[in-house]
């Protein structure tokens, strides 16, 4: 898996998810980030260097 | 990043700060500054103030000191006139640098001491529940100023210009790898270096002040920052309500640690 997250430390603002431009990010139930269709993911690693809280990490393919 | 964790981070995460904080862009941006310098981690000394964002030395692998509101410089400084091949960097916020620490901050820029400064710009003390600070906008909401700040804020910038400092640079949570260039840009100055680190506090000063989340405050920084080329091209009514950021002052000055070695060697020889 390219996309790596880690609920443990994702607190839910939501910076990746707006971020993202190709909306391959999402929010769950419980508020804590969510991989919607990874393989729209174009690994711009946005959401890597704008999370605040090193929850979701991205390795080029 | 997921490897500079490792490498720079103690094993302490999550950290404290809450949902949407700039702190935590502007502190990986700071670590990314020193891999990219690739500074020895045991030669590398950083100091901190009180505050939320004074708060980013406890997570980082160095030797770190957390001191007393408002007192990160003379710490700082004593600590790199004890060993001037260490890299001392400071981490302060606006209530602890410019407030509580004004002095210290004017003072040290006169010196020139080879210090990097990264002072994390959130408008607000975060930290003691949303009381405004020197640089608090004029008319914003706090907690001290229910009907909005009648003070003029200061331009950290152009005070620490004006105090001496020889490197000054602005950069934002936003375009964080212009932050990056430019505290390893500050990092590498052999004299006093002000990075000012625009940056978003969310719960105090966004909610008083209705700027959105964290995303919105964001695309604020993404908005209302031009680059200091830009700027040079943009008429004054452009420019209005944008700030500059970039390297926004360079000059040469005698380094302080340098000068003091000189007193020492001619102190030694015994000549006055
Ligand atoms: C001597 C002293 N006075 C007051 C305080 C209370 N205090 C703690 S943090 C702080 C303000 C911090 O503001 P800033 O530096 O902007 O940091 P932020 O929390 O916004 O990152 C104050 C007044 C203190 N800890 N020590
Ligand atoms: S790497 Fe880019 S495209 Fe992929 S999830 Fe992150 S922000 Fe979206
Ligand atoms: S930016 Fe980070 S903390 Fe915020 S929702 Fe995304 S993964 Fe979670
Ligand atoms: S109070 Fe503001 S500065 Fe402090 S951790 Fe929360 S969002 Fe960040
Ligand atoms: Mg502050």
């Amino acid at each position: 898996m390219a996309i790596k997250t880690i609920g443990k430390h994702c607190k839910g603002c939501g910076v990746c998810v707006t971020f993202c431009p190709k909306q391959v990010l999402g929010l769950d139930a419980l508020g804590k980030i969510t991989v919607l269709d990874e393989t729209k993911c174009i690994t711009c690693k946005q959401c890597e260097m704008r999370c605040p809280d090193y929850a979701i990490f991205v390795e080029k393919k | 990043m997921e490897k500079l964790i490792e490498k720079y981070y103690r094993p302490r995460l999550p950290h404290i700060w809450c949902p949407g904080c700039g702190n935590g862009i502007v502190t990986s941006s700071i670590v990314k500054a020193i891999d990219k310098l690739g500074l020895d981690q045991d030669k590398t000394v950083i100091v901190s103030g009180i505050g939320c964002s004074s708060r980013a030395s406890g997570y980082l692998d160095f030797d770190t000191v957390h001191s007393l509101h408002g007192r990160a410089l003379p710490v700082a400084t004593g600590i790199k006139l004890a060993d001037p091949e260490l890299n001392v960097i400071v981490i302060t916020g606006d209530g602890d640098g410019t407030a509580i620490g004004g002095n210290h901050f004017i003072h040290t820029a006169r010196r020139n001491i080879n210090l990097t400064v990264i002072l994390f710009n959130n408008n607000i003390y975060g930290m003691t529940g949303g009381q405004f600070s020197p640089l608090t906008p004029t008319a914003s909401k706090a907690t001290t100023a229910p009907y909005g700040t009648l003070e003029r804020a200061f331009d950290i910038a152009e005070l620490a210009k004006a105090a001496g400092a020889t490197y000054v640079a602005r950069g934002t949570a936003f375009q964080s790898k212009m932050l990056v260039d430019v505290i390893a840009e500050g990092i590498s100055h052999d004299g006093f270096s002000l990075v000012e680190a625009v940056t978003q506090c969310p719960i105090y000063f966004g909610r008083q002040n209705k700027k959105g989340d964290a995303s919105a405050m964001l695309k604020t920084q993404r908005d209302n920052a031009v680059t200091v080329e830009a700027a040079k091209k943009m008429t004054p009514e452009q420019l209005e309500g944008k700030f500059t950021i970039g390297v926004l002052h360079k000059s040469e000055a005698p380094e302080y640690t340098k000068q003091y070695q000189g007193v020492i060697d001619r102190a030694q020889k015994g000549a006055k």
